[in-house]
């Protein structure tokens, strides 16, 4: 129990353009939420709270991209008022599956979904938040881990760094004793450019890897999408599947383009 | 601050709902002129980059509208393809996939009815604050939620963005002994679940009503979760009816492939969501329709806690027309989402294959099925490759809208004409109300800001 000689550290949620996967996430960790409070403010967070507090905070967590002028200049009032700014899932960090309007025409794209595009404003692409703002951590996955936001969590309260591997989800099979399902099914899998963290969900499900976790500190892409051709995908099903949910991830966004001028 | 005769005052967020929106009164007198659910998420364009995408992708990308009711947009994109290509999914497939669904509603309406719903009638800013008075319903809510995410765990990989789901079925099934640890957990949770429909029975309700259209999928024989065909009850009002009124009226169904010619979307100024009509008139999906359309198909454990819990007898025709009962009924669909839960592990077999398969052809499908908070409809067209070309989504909070928006205009109406409540008030009045929904602004498509207009006489 924290005792009034240490203030507790205040934490800040946030939320841009999103599905709310990635703060839920926080609610999902029924075994440490309580005692979480007990050691943190949890000063602003909408999504569980009607209770807010103004800033400075110790710690913001930001979930989702910026796409609208509006979200570029709350980010700047977010940075301004966090000691310590960690971005949460693959939108924060890599613009999300709707930075696909990147690769669009969004006025297109308004006019499919909107018989009044004109009631609806927003930015021609999706961008994730160290693109506006300096980020002191990014946690990745689509949606995020449990296990890792609390050791981002932890790791902040200790006055630490995390400790998140940033190697490939191919180690976390070989961890986990999943047996390669390239290797003894041929199936197409991201796996070997995919950041860890997700504990090899995908292949111990027996299907293959779809990088929702974007791309891992050393991907070989070039030698990686000859074996995905190998096992089956042609060029379109290389593109889509580089282009899903971390498709502005540079890694990717460079595979896919390379790709289409095969 | 003033400005032509008229107050407009900005009081604040709108917490403890998924995504962000605005709220917008006018009020004259003891009158209200306006009530308006402004929805500003920004637009992230699912419809439009569907397009172009293999008929294989929409459940995996569709989960991503709502990182809340994940499953609702896997299972719902699945039937609507399934259907395009004419593929039926049956047996021990189908029942996981119903399965999967009970982890998520267990989830999702445990969340709600404990850390965001609550708090609104015990007094406190949200499940924290709770947790100080009423630490040990927290904590059976949190147990609750825990178990409906094992659900989500053990068949669909993970809790958010289930990973095994696929056309056809699944890409893995579980082992009988996978499932055995599942059950011993969910027999706790079912305790638990009737523990917290009495302790929602015993909170104090405002009188309100709701004279709106219910909307609900029905299937023949049991509670439609994760199939069924959609089906209305009139609102009260058109039998003479109070809005408040217990009494069921029958019911009238369309096929699901003629969604598109009665439930009608259009876009309003105001919002980034597109509002839907039924047959031109306002409508609701999500537990009360529910309740009002199959209740009657609980399980016997679950009608008789409703019974218990004051919903009345659905089995005689009882329903339940007032939006902060939906606590209640929400409560009571937890309990009955464990008990078929343990069910279909109970009857459960592994089948020879996880999946069928699904191979493209041109067409369009519809699927639907029952998302915690109502109805979600999907519809595709493929070409011959499998290629989509046109994606329309439906999602509950949509639909919900106007009645929402109906329900604010009633219920601070009826306040005014008790007494004179002050901003703060009328706030706290018109988030309670958007609450009773679970609205899930997100997939609807981002900042609530209260504004409140009066006119000055």
């Amino acid at each position: 129990m924290p005792t009034d000689a240490r203030r507790r550290p205040r934490l800040a949620v946030w939320k841009f353009a999103s599905c709310d996967g990635c703060q839920l996430t926080l609610l999902d960790c029924e075994d440490e939420l309580l005692a979480l409070a007990d050691h943190l403010d949890i000063a602003h967070f909408l999504e569980a709270s009607s209770a807010t507090a103004p800033g400075p905070y110790d710690l913001s967590l930001v979930e989702g991209s910026v796409t609208t002028a509006q979200d570029v200049e709350r980010i700047h009032h977010i940075r301004a008022v966090s000691r310590r700014l960690v971005t949460i899932g693959a939108c924060a960090t890599a613009g999300g599956v709707q930075a696909l309007r990147n690769y669009a025409d969004v006025a297109e794209y308004q006019a499919v979904v909107y018989a009044r595009p004109d009631y609806v404003a927003t930015l021609a692409t999706s961008t994730p938040i160290s693109t506006h703002v300096p980020v002191d951590f990014e946690l990745r996955g689509c949606p995020i881990d449990r296990r890792q936001l609390l050791e981002v969590i932890t790791a902040h309260l200790a006055g630490r760094t995390p400790n998140v591997p940033a190697h490939s989800v191919c180690f976390e099979c070989k961890q986990r004793g999943t047996v390669c399902v390239t290797v003894a099914h041929g199936t197409p899998c991201l796996g070997p450019v995919t950041h860890a963290g997700c504990g090899a969900v995908c292949p111990t499900y027996g299907r293959g890897c779809y990088g929702c976790f974007g791309p891992s500190d050393s991907t070989n892409l070039p030698a990686l999408v000859p074996l995905l051709h190998r096992d089956g995908m042609d060029t379109l099903d290389v593109v889509r599947v580089l282009r899903t949910f971390n498709a502005a991830a540079p890694e990717f966004d460079a595979a896919a383009r390379k790709e289409l001028e095969r | 601050m003033t400005h032509r005769g008229s107050r407009v005052l900005h009081v604040g967020s709108l917490a403890r709902v998924e995504g962000e929106g605005a709220l917008h009164l006018g009020l004259e007198g003891r009158s209200v002129t306006e009530a308006r659910l402004a929805i500003y998420e920004p637009p992230r364009f699912f419809e439009a980059f569907l397009r172009g995408r293999a008929h294989t992708e929409p459940p995996d990308i569709t989960s991503r509208i709502c990182g809340i009711c994940p499953v609702a947009y896997q299972l719902s994109a699945c039937r609507a393809i399934e259907d395009a290509c004419g593929v039926t999914v049956t047996g021990q497939p189908a029942a996981l996939r119903r399965l999967l669904y009970c982890g998520e509603w267990i989830e999702s309406q445990s969340l709600h009815v404990h850390l965001l719903h609550a708090p609104d009638f015990l007094g406190a800013d949200g499940a924290v604050d709770l947790a100080r008075t009423h630490r040990a319903d927290v904590e059976r809510g949190l147990r609750l939620k825990q178990a409906g995410n094992a659900i989500l765990e053990v068949l669909g990989g993970r809790a958010i963005h289930p990973v095994n789901v696929r056309l056809g079925g699944f890409h893995r099934l579980p082992t009988t002994a996978e499932l055995r640890p599942l059950a011993e957990r969910l027999r706790r949770a079912r305790d638990d679940a009737a523990q917290t429909v009495r302790w929602v029975a015993a909170f104090d309700f405002p009188d309100a009503g709701c004279d709106h259209d219910l909307l609900a999928l029905a299937e023949p024989g049991t509670y439609a979760i994760e199939c069924g065909t959609p089906t209305v009850m009139p609102a009260p009002g058109t039998a003479g009816l109070a809005a408040d009124s217990d009494r069921a009226l029958p019911t009238h169904s369309f096929p699901l492939h003629a969604f598109g010619d009665h439930v009608v979307e259009h876009q309003v100024p105001h919002s980034t969501a597109l509002h839907s009509r039924l047959d031109g008139r306002r409508h609701l999906t999500g537990p009360l329709a529910r309740y009002a359309v199959s209740g009657r198909l609980l399980s016997p454990i679950a009608r008789q806690a409703a019974h218990e819990a004051g919903l009345g007898d659905p089995a005689q025709g009882a329903v339940c027309r007032n939006p902060y009962r939906s606590i209640v009924v929400r409560a009571v669909e937890v309990l009955y989402a464990v008990d078929e839960a343990l069910r279909i592990i109970d009857a459960y077999e592994p089948a020879p294959s996880p999946c069928t398969e699904v191979p493209p052809r041109a067409g369009t499908g519809h699927g639907a099925t029952e998302a915690p908070r109502g109805l979600l409809y999907h519809r595709y067209t493929l070409d011959p490759s499998g290629t989509i070309t046109d994606a329309v989504l439906v999602p509950p909070t949509a639909q919900n809208q106007g009645a929402i928006e109906e329900d604010l205009r009633r219920q601070v109406q009826t306040r005014l004409g008790h007494d004179e409540p002050t901003d703060a008030e009328l706030t706290a009045l018109c988030e309670r109300a958007i609450r009773n929904h679970d609205p899930c602004i997100s997939c609807s498509t981002h900042f609530l800001d209260l504004t409140v207009q009066r006119a000055r006489h």
